[in-house]
């Protein structure tokens, strides 16, 4: 039997090699695509090489891998309906196309910083930016002052810029998070990947919560990912909130997704220190604060 | 006495500088982002800005110099930061709203924020070698010894700045501390016991 074991083990191993198909340095980071097996994933730095941005099955370019992307979508049990989407960090171009599939009327804004990411996404992880959707190279911060100049709002926006190993720390403070809610309609949601450890969770969570009336954390078991969801107005209730995740179960399948989770694990009291210094323009050093 | 006076100063000088340049970056990412060419903006009006601050400052090195001149230098740029606390976000909403490019905006208020205290903190080196030289000869040891000792205050401002300074206070509480720091340094050089140089 082991013997077995180990001759399948001989026979597999070569395919299972993790093979190094792109390699950039861009303005702002390493870009690495890596293959392994049927998974190609997008990495950020090459020391941390266990750190992927992003992740496509080849064999099922549907199937979201990463259980993060999965909450990323957690803004549709309280906003179930979005029309317009405002997404910070490319990525892969994932959840871009989730969201085709599952609002295919809705418009999306996508900003990322980095022209070469764009590029990446495009050659190797089948993201094709459709009619519906607008790429732009920019500056997050400033693109949203400069949509807000123009009283442009959006109903779903997503943060996922703070995955790599340096954190844009003007993308953290209350007086950006004023803006992203003013950027926000008043039945809206934020849905941001954040961190769940060291001495920055207290102080984004409090950050988040002076902020954000209704503040809610969402978490799996099977990933150290924590995702906060934010609206202006009082959250919908439980029942309702399962409902909207009743719903996205049929539409979800594809993407080999079970939202029920989401719902379940919906915290609406996440807890923090109370008496957390605020992160805000003046006092930002969420770099430094991730060390600790 | 005037001589370790000079160098302290010349240290403190360095340290502002650098501490500042650091700042910018801060400063102007809720405006025009933190992507490279905001640093690289920075760094610009930084090095032209000191660049002509020598040039200055070694022309009126020229002319009665003395300690007492060189203390205003450090008030004038005590005071040239100013408008930072006051005016810095009207300043940058400004230049946001007029110039949609963030490349020529964050060079466009890098400018206007830094550039005149910067001329003014430049000429701290020049006018301090004319200070401290008293023979040729030696001219070159003691304009080495000043680059060294404010080069290093740089150091050590940017250092202090980026890996403490931020985490204990908000910036313009460290813009506060230096620009109180140079106030300090321009009343030493006022009250120093005069001396021909």
């Amino acid at each position: 039997m082991l013997r077995a074991l180990a001759l399948l083990f001989l026979v597999l191993a070569p395919t299972l090699r993790a093979e190094i198909i792109h390699e950039e340095r861009s303005l702002y980071r390493n870009i690495l695509v890596r293959d392994l097996g049927s998974e190609r994933c997008l990495l950020f730095t090459v020391r941390r090489s266990n750190r992927n941005q992003s992740c496509l099955d080849l064999d099922d370019p549907d199937r979201l891998i990463f259980p993060y992307a999965r909450m990323m979508l957690s803004g549709l049990l309280v906003t179930p309906e979005p029309k317009r989407i405002l997404m910070v960090g490319l990525g892969g171009g994932t959840l871009p196309k989730v969201f085709s599939a599952l609002t295919p009327e809705a418009t999306q804004d996508l900003v990322e910083i980095d022209e070469a990411v764009v590029t990446v996404a495009k050659r190797f992880f089948a993201f094709k930016p459709t009619t519906q959707m607008a790429v732009h190279v920019q500056d997050a911060r400033v693109f949203l002052k400069r949509a807000a100049a123009r009283g442009l709002t959006w109903d779903y926006i997503m943060l996922d810029a703070f995955t790599g190993d340096y954190i844009p720390e003007h993308l953290m403070t209350r007086e950006f998070l004023e803006e992203v809610s003013a950027a926000l309609t008043e039945d809206g949601v934020l849905v941001a990947n954040t961190f769940a450890s060291s001495a920055l969770y207290d102080a984004e969570t409090a950050t988040y919560a002076a902020v954000f009336p209704a503040l809610a954390e969402v978490r799996l078991d099977e990933t150290l990912n924590r995702i906060l969801v934010a609206q202006k107005r009082p959250f919908p209730g439980a029942e309702d909130r399962q409902a909207a995740a009743e719903a996205l179960r049929r539409p979800l399948r594809r993407f080999a997704s079970d939202p029920l989770p989401l719902a379940r694990n919906f915290n609406v009291a996440p807890r923090f220190a109370e008496d957390t210094r605020l992160l805000t323009d003046q006092y930002a050093p969420v770099n430094l604060l991730q060390q600790q | 006495m005037d001589r370790k006076l000079i160098f302290l100063l010349a240290f403190t000088g360095g340290f502002v500088i650098m501490s500042i340049e650091l700042l910018g970056g801060r400063i102007l990412a809720p405006w025009f982002g933190s992507s490279v060419y905001v640093w690289g903006s920075i760094i610009t009006v930084f090095m032209v800005a000191l660049s002509l601050g020598y040039l200055i400052g070694g022309r009126l090195s020229l002319k009665n110099p003395s300690i007492k001149r060189f203390g205003a230098l450090f008030i004038g740029g005590a005071l040239l930061l100013g408008p930072l606390y006051g005016f810095g976000d009207s300043l940058m909403e400004a230049v946001f709203t007029q110039v949609e490019d963030p490349r020529y905006g964050s060079l466009l208020a890098s400018m206007a924020l830094f550039f005149l205290p910067t001329v003014m903190l430049g000429m701290i080196s020049p006018y301090s070698v004319r200070l401290l030289v008293q023979a040729k000869d030696e001219s070159g040891q003691v304009a080495g010894l000043l680059y060294f000792v404010s080069t290093f205050g740089s150091a050590l401002g940017t250092l202090g700045t980026s890996f403490y300074f931020i985490l204990w206070f908000e910036v313009d509480t460290i813009l506060l501390l230096l620009s109180g720091a140079l106030l300090a340094c321009g009343a030493l050089a006022l009250l120093a016991p005069h001396q021909e140089a």
